[in-house]
């Protein structure tokens, strides 16, 4: 019995040597890779393909290194969500990634990025960026952490042929909320069947709802969501209000669409798919990034788009300087903090950011170029109708206070749109329930009344 | 001998060690984890990924503080007695009762189509329902071609869509397990009690629930503990929306942990909901027991 036993035991013991013998070893012996994640979707493959070409250039240049590509299929926020979990794991961590600006001084906190100061010094290239984009990549302690690859503004997109048979005078460019509404009401009374100024709102387009929408409004009043200098979230503001009272007018008077659509997630892909192209729509916020679904190869290919579409910045609400609004994001690359191959990882990233590659991106995704060489580039300045127009607002453009709570702060600015525009709350109670939840997110010492 | 004996007693367990240990570690080792990650303010993203923090109960305490926390026990409790308890059980158990005596051919039938709803991977059925309930979908066009009205009914009674949808996909288990329960009443307890002039109401109420009572239990720990788990068919469908208007418990837990990178306070909602299972299963497990004659 003893016999069996001891025998036993050593196949158990064996077949874990063989189990051990299969996990893959340390790339010591010139075979190394390099693990790339990043977000691809079925309307987003402009990276996919500049990362595909980044691969042969890189492993071209450096003979026997394998770049893994990882392309995960999930939208924004279950991106964000699939990357931090690989991230916590230094065995699931990516070499080198696809970062949202807005989530890298969090990430940095939480020691997922590698500082870049140093290498950044050694890449030439890296004096070609533009200075204000690359604040981006920068984190609490003045460090750079990532490299932009691109930033995007938002303003009112317009149909001109809606607004033609509405009678109304183009170039059409609002100089107040006043006006916006006047204007939808004209659309209204003409084209009953036609939306006349869609914003979103609520939790279905989570940071569409703030981005594209709410910030235009809540900016445009003076106030904001966060002060900078104090670091505390802005509560009570009669600015917030204010802006909660114009997307109720907007939905109440049906110059948006019905709240229930509004919920939809998928309501984006009805104003570039359907109501844009069939004149259904009159206008809407969206990003600068809109072109890259109606270009040619783009998930909404529509070849009228340079005629039919026009753009309009979003003003401020009574025409106070600056005179007009944007918000701004926009994506990154980094490095992942626990790497093994620091050197090839930073040097993919500079393969993968260079001109060329930094072009094809730009013009694939209709981004705004961050490369003061890709910037002059004639295959950049043409790549849409809307370039000039989109590009201008980054004078007036804003960004997002990106610490660690502030995904919770936009999901309560995103309910405070919701209950207002199914009618459950006034826009005053919504305020307050806006304010007791940043109270409860951050603690009351961390807001100011203003 | 008394090593060879020791050796022997070990042996013994062997053919059940991988189960154990496979239990310990896939069961036992995540509800401990989420316990622990409970008591700590553990993130997904910032600086509390590095240093977790002991912060107690904490996060039950802000649990208890948190609006949509009894709202969301009330949809939990609201979803499994609905679709559960009621929904399937209920169901499963006419379905089961009314295949005995339907003929072969319609029983069949009737069956099949149960079962497909059960066999479709989870994601399949959560779309399924989706296109049914959806503005544009299968239910407003049959409505439509009636000339009734369009309703969103995703938006205007999330929580009925979702505990139809989950009464669709989860009936055939329960009419599986009473089709087998029913096949055990001996036929000729039946029989007298029909001689006896017992009526067809009277027969089930007094002959074939307290025969099938055990598998009654059985089938009720059995669904109320999988349907309290359900996530994916309510994500898909509502998204917990609107308004957390369908924001069940596991909903709650996802979008704290996940979404809000909160992970401590995700899991401390993830342990409550343990919580509640536990309760459940005891109580059933008690029923099971006390019928024993």
């Amino acid at each position: 019995m003893l016999r069996w036993a001891s025998k036993t035991v050593s196949l158990v013991a064996a077949s874990v040597l063989v189990l051990a013998a299969c996990t893959p070893a340390d790339p010591a012996g010139g075979n190394k890779t390099i693990k790339v994640a990043y977000q691809k979707t079925d309307s987003f493959t402009a990276l996919d393909s500049v990362f595909q070409d980044a691969k042969k250039e890189f492993e071209a240049a450096n003979q026997g290194v394998t770049v893994e590509l990882e392309p995960i299929q999930a939208n924004d926020d279950d991106y964000g969500t699939k990357l931090a979990l690989a991230l916590r794991s230094p065995s699931t961590a990516p070499d080198v990634f696809y970062e949202d600006t807005f989530k890298v001084r969090s990430d940095v906190d939480a020691g997922y990025l590698m500082n870049l100061d140093s290498r950044l010094k050694g890449w030439g290239d890296w004096d070609k960026f533009d200075a204000g984009a690359k604040e981006a990549g920068k984190a609490d302690d003045g460090g750079t952490y990532a490299v932009p690859l691109g930033t995007d503004t938002r303003a009112i997109w317009y149909n001109k042929k809606v607004f033609e048979a509405a009678g109304i005078g183009l170039p059409w460019r609002p100089s107040s909320w006043q006006d916006i509404l006047d204007t939808a009401r004209k659309i209204k009374a003409s084209q009953p069947d036609v939306i006349p100024f869609n914003m979103y709102a609520g939790k279905g387009t989570g940071e569409g709802s703030v981005m594209q929408g709410f910030y235009e409004l809540l900016y445009g009043t003076g106030s904001s969501l966060y002060d900078q200098d104090s670091k505390k979230w802005v509560v009570g503001s009669a600015g917030f209000k204010d802006s909660l009272t114009f997307l109720q007018t907007l939905y109440r008077e049906n110059l948006a669409v019905p709240p229930a659509e509004a919920l939809d997630p998928n309501i984006w892909k009805k104003v570039f798919g359907e109501w844009f192209p069939k004149a259904k729509l009159g206008a809407t916020v969206e990003g600068s990034y809109a072109p890259s679904f109606w270009q040619d190869g783009g998930s909404y290919a529509w070849p009228g788009y340079g005629q039919d579409m026009a753009v309009a910045p979003f003003p401020t609400r009574n025409g106070g300087a600056p005179g007009a609004v944007s918000m701004s994001g926009g994506w990154t690359l980094a490095v992942g903090a626990e790497t093994k191959q620091p050197d090839l990882a930073f040097n993919f990233l500079t393969t993968a950011l260079n001109a060329k590659n930094s072009l094809a991106f730009t013009v694939a995704s209709s981004q705004i170029a961050v490369r003061t060489d890709v910037a002059a580039d004639p295959g950049y300045q043409s790549a849409n109708p809307f370039v000039k127009d989109v590009s201008g607002l980054v004078s007036v453009t804003r960004y997002r206070p990106a610490t660690s709570d502030y995904p919770r702060i936009s999901a309560a600015v995103q309910e405070a749109t919701e209950a207002v525009i199914t009618g459950s709350r006034t826009p005053a109670e919504a305020a307050a329930d806006y304010d007791a939840a940043v109270a409860g997110i951050v603690g009351g010492d961390k807001t100011t009344r203003k | 001998m008394p090593a060879n004996h020791r050796t022997w007693h070990v042996l013994r367990y062997l053919p059940v060690m991988p189960a154990v240990v496979l239990l310990l570690v896939f069961l036992a080792g995540p509800v401990l984890w989420a316990f622990q990650a409970s008591l700590t303010n553990a993130g997904l993203t910032g600086r509390h990924v590095r240093n977790p923090e002991w912060v107690g109960l904490d996060n039950y305490q802000r649990l208890l503080q948190d609006p949509v926390f009894p709202l969301s026990l009330a949809l939990t409790v609201l979803f499994v007695a609905g679709s559960a308890i009621v929904g399937q059980n209920v169901l499963g158990l006419a379905l089961a009762v009314l295949m005995r005596r339907a003929r072969p051919a319609v029983s069949a039938t009737v069956g099949t189509v149960v079962v497909a709803a059960w066999v479709l991977p989870e994601i399949v059925a959560a779309f399924a329902a989706y296109a049914f309930f959806s503005r544009d979908g299968t239910l407003n066009q049959l409505l439509g071609r009636l000339g009734l009205a369009e309703t969103d009914w995703l938006y205007t009674v999330p929580m009925a869509a979702v505990v139809l949808a989950n009464v669709w996909r989860g009936t055939a288990f329960s009419m599986l397990v009473y089709r087998a329960a029913l096949n055990g009443v001996p036929a000729e307890l039946t029989e007298a009690a029909q001689m006896d002039g017992a009526g067809a109401w009277q027969r089930l109420a007094f002959i074939t629930l307290p025969v099938i009572r055990g598998s009654i239990a059985t089938n009720l720990m059995l669904v109320t503990l999988q349907t309290l788990a359900v996530f994916t068919l309510i994500w898909v469908m509502t998204a917990g929306g609107p308004s957390n208007g369908s924001t069940t418990l596991p909903v709650l837990a996802y979008q704290e942990a996940f979404k809000f990178g909160d992970i401590g306070y995700g899991t401390a909602v993830a342990t409550v909901l343990i919580l509640i299972g536990a309760v459940f299963g005891a109580a059933y497990l008690r029923l099971l027991r006390e019928q024993r004659p």
